[in-house]
């Protein structure tokens, strides 16, 4: 285990690291538009019209703050730790990726942007930069698998409506890497005009401690949220780990916190000892290069990526950001996994006992909470991201239990 | 130490002509008949030869080089392979140039300092590291020059004078120059800005500039060579090897004589670059 630093919170250092993870490795083409993007974000971040314009909008706009609920029934039923949800679900589009889009696209019209490009695993991201491509009246592209274009109809008719192009990619697998492939290939053909509005915590620096930036509104309003309400902070946090924009979010303001135990979930997929039929990068997976930055992936003994299964869209991605394979090398984080049957049985309960129906992404976190609550005391605390809503996930899920719609 | 690429630039510099770098995909369509294509390069005209190293993402490639990496995927083609295969040419051939060309994850897989060491024994004279920049020469440019490998630098349409120094830096062997904004073999690069790029980056530099990315026709390879040390030209030849397969994929008697034929042409339009110019 690596020595700790006196916070854990600093990261990463001024070429884009967070200890062996993260940095900048993309073509040269790009590299000018990175830099430019450095600073760029960094002037805007130290400008109050910025911050004040982004805040409005997150109040606003997307409805933030978002409420931190109680769950009762659930608490009830685990017979352990109480159960907190910090309810992003509820944000405008459906998840927590607005977070991030809004503090991207205002950053675009910064730089005299005038085209927005982004990929899509489950489509909540597309859907999220369609949305504010629309507001702030931008032609937007999203690259989508064409395997995830199948599975994630309603939101590819969402994008549609909201006026986007979708791009189905055909190269790989069809899902969220190979999208990532082709908005990368756009960008170096459209360098001048393009801005590329990435939705997880992982690519070239600045990329992923930008978007942990913006994500981070989640934890820093559960934090005060919870002491309004518990009048101290939570034992436990749990998010489900994709390329981890959500779970970044909620943790990071909690990382100086060493009473705060922390919980990644990964998709388990079938299991991490079927080969290739699992998306657990930081689990099944070892270090290694690509989409612009250092971390945990799932690769064979030659380099090749792997493409992974998990009945998540969105948390069907060979790699995870940088910060996230750096805290779990330090051991301030513990990830976990969790398979697409716990995740499907975690889904079935909480709609069941709660009356939430969440996405299949936030199920892996809560088939996580099921394992734990009950091994806590009854006046221990969980904290848990419910970052999507299962709307979209209708369909999968009917066909998983074998109901016909 | 002068490398085996430096003495082949200044050869056909010697000769009043811009040199032909040739790219194909070690291991398409299968290990073999990549060996036999690679062996009948220099004779057909080729003066450098580029390899692609097969990687599963990329991202910098257009579709003729994707689908050619996923031939030598699916035939089975292994950094082991690729290696083998540039150990097999060296053996009859002590003077061509070879350089690797890629992508970082299967080398960093293999690890960069035994990987530069096992390409060094091979006879690997140079590598191209799509993802790796200037920002990162520690991680494997440095201990390559160490070792006596150039690390061959892209340069683009935005790389300004401001940053061409840095990007120069640790360059070694020619600088390749990315002739258009945009993926491996889409749009034909526009000769005039070309010639006013080329022109650019030799103020910076002694080395060779070598232009590449859309370059498909004798033509095109003669009009880039008028200015240009060098003329890389890759998709038009991994299509060469595509158009030469059957229905299954497979290898045909067409493959080989299909690239030596392109690579002849390309070959006869380097030379004419700087001929009519003169006239």
């Amino acid at each position: 285990m690596t020595a700790l630093p006196n916070t854990m919170r600093g990261g990463p250092d001024d070429r884009g690291f967070f200890g062996l993870y993260g940095g900048r490795f993309v073509a040269e083409t790009l590299m000018p538009l990175i830099l430019e993007l450095e600073t760029a974000y960094e002037a805007a971040k130290a400008d109050p019209d910025y911050r004040a314009e982004l805040d409005n909008l997150n109040t606003h706009y997307a409805g933030r703050p978002s409420p931190l609920y109680f769950a009762e029934r659930l608490t009830a039923e685990l017979g352990g730790a109480k159960i907190y949800f910090k309810r992003d679900e509820l944000n405008h589009t459906g998840s927590h990726k607005i977070n991030n889009c809004l503090g991207q696209i205002l950053l675009a019209r910064r730089m005299g942007k005038t085209r927005i490009i982004a990929e899509t695993g489950a489509g909540q991201h597309g859907v999220a930069t369609a949305t504010v491509a629309a507001r702030f009246g931008l032609p937007c592209v999203v690259y989508m698998g064409k395997t995830d274009v199948e599975r994630q109809k309603p939101n590819v008719f969402r994008m549609k409506l909201l006026g986007a192009e979708i791009v189905p990619v055909t190269a790989g697998a069809g899902t969220l890497k190979d999208a990532m492939n082709e908005a990368l290939r756009d960008w170096v053909t459209n360098v001048e005009d393009t801005y590329y509005l990435i939705g997880t915590a992982a690519g070239p620096h600045p990329y992923p401690a930008m978007v942990r930036d913006f994500q981070s509104v989640i934890g820093a309003e559960a934090r005060e949220q919870m002491m309004a309400m518990e009048g101290r902070l939570p034992d436990a946090l749990v998010a489900c780990i994709g390329g981890g924009s959500n779970a970044i979010g909620l943790f990071h303001p909690f990382l100086d916190d060493k009473d705060v135990a922390i919980y990644g979930v990964e998709a388990g997929g079938h299991g991490l000892d079927v080969e290739n039929g699992h998306a657990s990068s930081m689990s099944g997976g070892r270090p290694g290069v690509l989409h612009g930055n250092r971390t945990y992936l799932l690769q064979d003994d030659d380099g090749q990526i792997l493409e992974g299964h998990s009945i998540s869209a969105g948390l069907d991605y060979p790699g995870v950001g940088p910060e996230h394979s750096w805290l779990r090398d330090t051991g301030r984080v513990t990830y976990v996994p969790a398979t697409d049957k716990e995740a499907l049985d975690a889904f079935e309960m909480l709609t069941r006992l709660e009356g939430i129906i969440p996405a299949l992404e936030p199920a892996h976190a809560l088939a996580y909470v099921t394992k734990l609550a009950p091994t806590m005391d009854k006046d221990q605390i969980i904290l848990m991201n419910l970052c999507g809503r299962g709307d979209k996930d209708v369909f999968t899920v009917a066909t998983a239990l074998g109901m016909d719609i | 130490m002068t490398s085996r690429i430096d003495r082949r630039f200044a050869a056909t510099a010697a000769e009043g002509r811009p040199a032909l770098v040739t790219f194909l995909m070690a291991g398409d369509p299968d290990p073999e008949t990549s060996l036999g294509i690679v062996k009948a390069l220099p004779a057909a005209g080729a003066d450098l030869i580029e390899l692609g190293m097969p990687f599963s993402d990329p991202m910098a490639d257009g579709p003729a080089i994707q689908v050619a990496g996923q031939r030598a995927l699916r035939a089975g083609q292994t950094m082991k392979k690729t290696l083998a295969l540039v150990r097999a040419f060296r053996e009859e051939d002590g003077e061509t140039p070879i350089i690797l060309m890629g992508y970082y994850n299967p080398i960093y897989s293999w690890g960069n300092e035994a990987f530069l060491d096992d390409a060094r024994a091979a006879g690997v004279d140079g590598l191209i590291i799509v993802d790796l920049p200037p920002e990162a020469d520690d991680e494997l440019c440095i201990p390559a020059m160490e070792r006596g490998i150039n690390f061959i630098r892209l340069a683009a349409p935005t790389t300004d004078d401001r940053r061409l120094p840095t990007v120069l830096a640790n360059t070694s062997g020619f600088v390749y120059y990315v002739s258009i904004l945009g993926v491996t073999g889409s749009a034909a690069p526009d000769t005039a800005k070309v010639a006013e790029a080329v022109t650019r980056i030799k103020r910076h530099t002694i080395l060779p500039v070598a232009v590449g990315f859309g370059v498909r026709t004798a033509e095109q390879a003669a009009a880039i060579g008028r200015t240009a040390d060098g003329v890389v030209v890759g998709s038009a030849l991994v299509n060469a090897v595509r158009d030469s397969l059957d229905a299954s994929g497979g290898a045909t008697e067409r493959t080989i004589p299909a690239v030596t034929a392109l690579v002849a042409d390309l070959a006869a339009g380097v030379r004419a670059a700087r001929a009519e110019a003169a006239e």
